[in-house]
């Protein structure tokens, strides 16, 4: 993916760039908001990282020009906890996520790649398939090699979640924003304990597992390999 | 403004009471004007009736029983409207001379006086009977002469006084209560706009400022000493998020950036021994981390700021989300946590994700802190209008002792700094609740604690 960062901290900057470079990613960079914004409108590119407060030219009126000149490139606006939480103004105004700093590399990755594929898959689905797990989104009928799992309403959005997201890692705040729809910082690991419980129900009594735990950053549901137990 | 507001507000009742204070001392000059005209009208009258006494007693003396009589008829024929009383009467009371008819049947004091009963003799329609005052002399021989005076026009002057005193108060304490009531309104309306903008600034709107009129009155002077009450509050609010902004920079970003480094290492690092030494260094730099946003997210929530972001939300799908997040987690440690949705539908004003965070705050203690096997309560009622949550558990409480302190920043009840946790859950319970203009008070489950929160 080739990724604009628009940030003024060279810290901060550099951190990302060496971060996502190692991802596997093409990374260009500007410390200025003006250069930033020209920057952002003269290539393509499959995603943008947006600090709110620039030199320049202000994040939000970044994410705000080219929302107005018809862009569609995913956008995640990065900004400082200690300001007022506005996460609201910020997706108003055209962001897609936003991310309070400090944050974990492995999050702000987590995030950007959900995002990347959210842009990708506009189409509507009604069928998932993730190796011999489907859900029919249309009947809510999940079946794992044939046979029928029974979800609670929650345990079956969760899953969603993850199939849709597979093959990427997802965080629990993550999990916590777009199952449960609540913003906040979890204190502790709740969300382990439904993660565990919906794993009991599609991983525990077939060969192998799908769903797997990112130790330090989340969970992961993807197809098997052959090195998979 | 509405008649009540308008007499329960102080200015009204400044003037209410200068109309009473205004009423008794215009109460007290009256009673001293009445008593100067009136009062002095009757002594008069009376000095007039001993001078006339001591002129026919003077007549008696030179002229004897007839220039008395005469003098008697021609002061009575003078006397025409009969404003003046003449009697004259022999030793068996019979009328002898004079304009009164009969001896009047009132006893006479120590000084010869009386008072008595008068019908009105000129106007046959209106029969009226009014007070009159007389003096008796005796004369020689058992005869006796009274001289009085018809008080008809003193009374009817005396009246015209009161009436007219009377009205005056009226009409005084009359255009005092409407003066205050006009005075009262427009401080009353100065007044309820530096409430409304202090209402607005603690809503959260920090930087409404009262408005000035320029007359350079009290509530002018008020205005700018609140507003510069205001500026100061504001330089200390903007200085607290200016040191927020710090932790959250200069302290926060490092840690985090440590973190991450502890993270590559990690990974990086074959070495069991070494690898688990890098595992705890990792959780003490996340354990860190969350001490400080959650400090931070304090200050935040304390700052008001996030009121202006409040909207109308759903309490009970708030509280059966809460329930559902935490049922797992409680299954897990054989612990039943049971939802009571009451009677309570009311419209809630709040942000949704700070009241979850707050009330997944007080279940995770509840389910921390309950046995295996205990009862965790989540339950929802209404009580006087406002919505009552409360989180109970089977646990094993706090001391009363310790109740009001758990609020505080870092506090911990002694034995529980065995289990995880920063000491700083219940202090964002509070703010949150604070912010949401509630209460929240602790008690006694026996056994166990009940947090009570009153929305």
């Amino acid at each position: 993916m080739k990724i604009l960062i628009i940030e003024d901290d060279e810290r901060a900057r550099a951190y990302l760039r060496k971060g996502l470079e190692e991802s596997g990613h093409v990374v260009d960079s500007a410390a200025d908001g003006k250069e930033g914004y020209f920057l952002a409108n003269s290539q393509p590119y499959d995603a943008l990282i947006v600090d709110r407060m620039l030199p320049g030219m202000e994040g939000l009126a970044i994410v705000q020009a080219l929302r107005a000149t018809g862009s569609k490139t995913p956008i995640l606006i990065l900004s400082a906890l200690g300001e007022v939480d506005d996460r609201v103004e910020g997706l108003r105004k055209g962001g897609d996520d936003y991310l309070v700093k400090p944050f974990a590399f492995s999050e702000l990755l987590a995030r950007l790649e959900a995002l990347v594929r959210r842009a990708e898959v506009e189409s509507v689905e009604t069928r998932l398939q993730v190796a011999d797990l489907t859900m029919d989104l249309l009947s809510h009928r999940v079946e794992r090699a044939g046979r029928k799992i029974d979800l609670q309403p929650r345990e079956f959005r969760l899953l969603e979640y993850l199939m849709r997201h597979s093959g990427q890692v997802v965080t629990r705040t993550m999990l916590l924003e777009k199952v449960w729809d609540y913003h906040f910082d979890p204190q502790t690991n709740v969300i382990d304990v439904h993660v565990s419980r919906l794993r009991r129900k599609i991983d525990k009594d077939f060969g192998q597992v799908l769903l797997h735990t990112v130790r330090g950053t989340g969970y992961l549901l993807r197809e098997p390999t052959p090195t998979d137990p | 403004m509405s008649p009540r507001q308008l007499i329960r507000s102080a200015p009204f009742r400044l003037a209410l009471a200068y109309v009473a204070l205004f009423s008794v001392s215009s109460i007290v000059l009256l009673a001293f004007i009445y008593w100067s005209t009136a009062g002095s009208m009757v002594a008069q009258a009376e000095e007039t009736i001993e001078a006339e006494i001591s002129g026919l007693a003077e007549r008696y003396r030179l002229t004897g029983l007839g220039g008395l009589v005469d003098l008697v008829e021609a002061r009575a024929s003078h006397s025409g409207a009969g404003s003046s009383l003449y009697l004259l009467v022999d030793p068996g009371y019979h009328h002898i001379a004079g304009n009164l008819q009969g001896w009047p049947a009132a006893q006479a004091d120590e000084k010869g006086w009386i008072r008595f009963k008068l019908e009105d003799r000129r106007d046959e329609t209106n029969q009226r009977v009014h007070e009159a005052r007389a003096k008796i002399f005796p004369l020689r021989g058992e005869y006796r002469i009274l001289v009085g005076r018809d008080f008809h026009d003193i009374e009817s002057i005396q009246r015209r006084i009161v009436s007219t005193l009377a009205w005056g108060l009226a009409i005084t304490a009359a255009l005092a209560l409407i003066g205050g009531a006009l005075v009262g309104r427009s401080r009353i309306r100065r007044l309820a706009e530096i409430n409304r903008t202090i209402g607005e600034i603690m809503a959260g709107n920090l930087s409404r400022r009262i408005p000035r009129r320029r007359a350079g009155d009290e509530f002018d002077r008020l205005s700018t000493n609140l507003n510069k009450m205001l500026d100061e509050i504001q330089r200390l609010m903007d200085g607290v998020r200016q040191v927020s902004d710090s932790i959250a920079h200069d302290l926060r970003t490092p840690l985090a950036r440590l973190r991450n480094q502890l993270e590559l290492l990690h990974e990086a690092e074959r070495d069991e021994e070494k690898r688990r030494a890098v595992e705890l260094a990792i959780q003490d730099a996340e354990n860190l981390l969350t001490t400080f946003t959650a400090l931070l997210r304090i200050a935040q929530i304390e700052s008001g700021a996030r009121r202006e972001g409040f909207a109308e939300l759903d309490l009970p799908g708030l509280l059966k989300d809460v329930a559902e997040y935490y049922e797992p987690l409680a299954e897990e440690r054989s612990q039943t946590l049971r939802l009571v949705l009451g009677d309570w539908d009311g419209p809630v004003s709040g942000d949704r994700d700070l009241l979850f965070q707050a009330l997944a705050n007080l279940v995770d203690n509840a389910v921390k802190y309950a046995p295996s096997g205990g009862r965790i309560t989540l339950g929802l009622e209404s009580e006087g209008g406002r919505a009552r949550i409360t989180v109970a558990d089977s646990g094993a409480g706090i001391p009363r002792a310790h109740r009001q302190r758990v609020f505080e920043r870092f506090y911990r009840v002694d034995g529980s700094r065995n289990t995880p946790g920063n000491g700083l859950g219940l202090s964002l319970v509070e703010a949150v609740i604070r912010l949401h203009g509630g209460e929240i008070r602790l008690e006694d489950n026996a056994p166990g604690l009940r947090v009570l929160i009153l929305l």
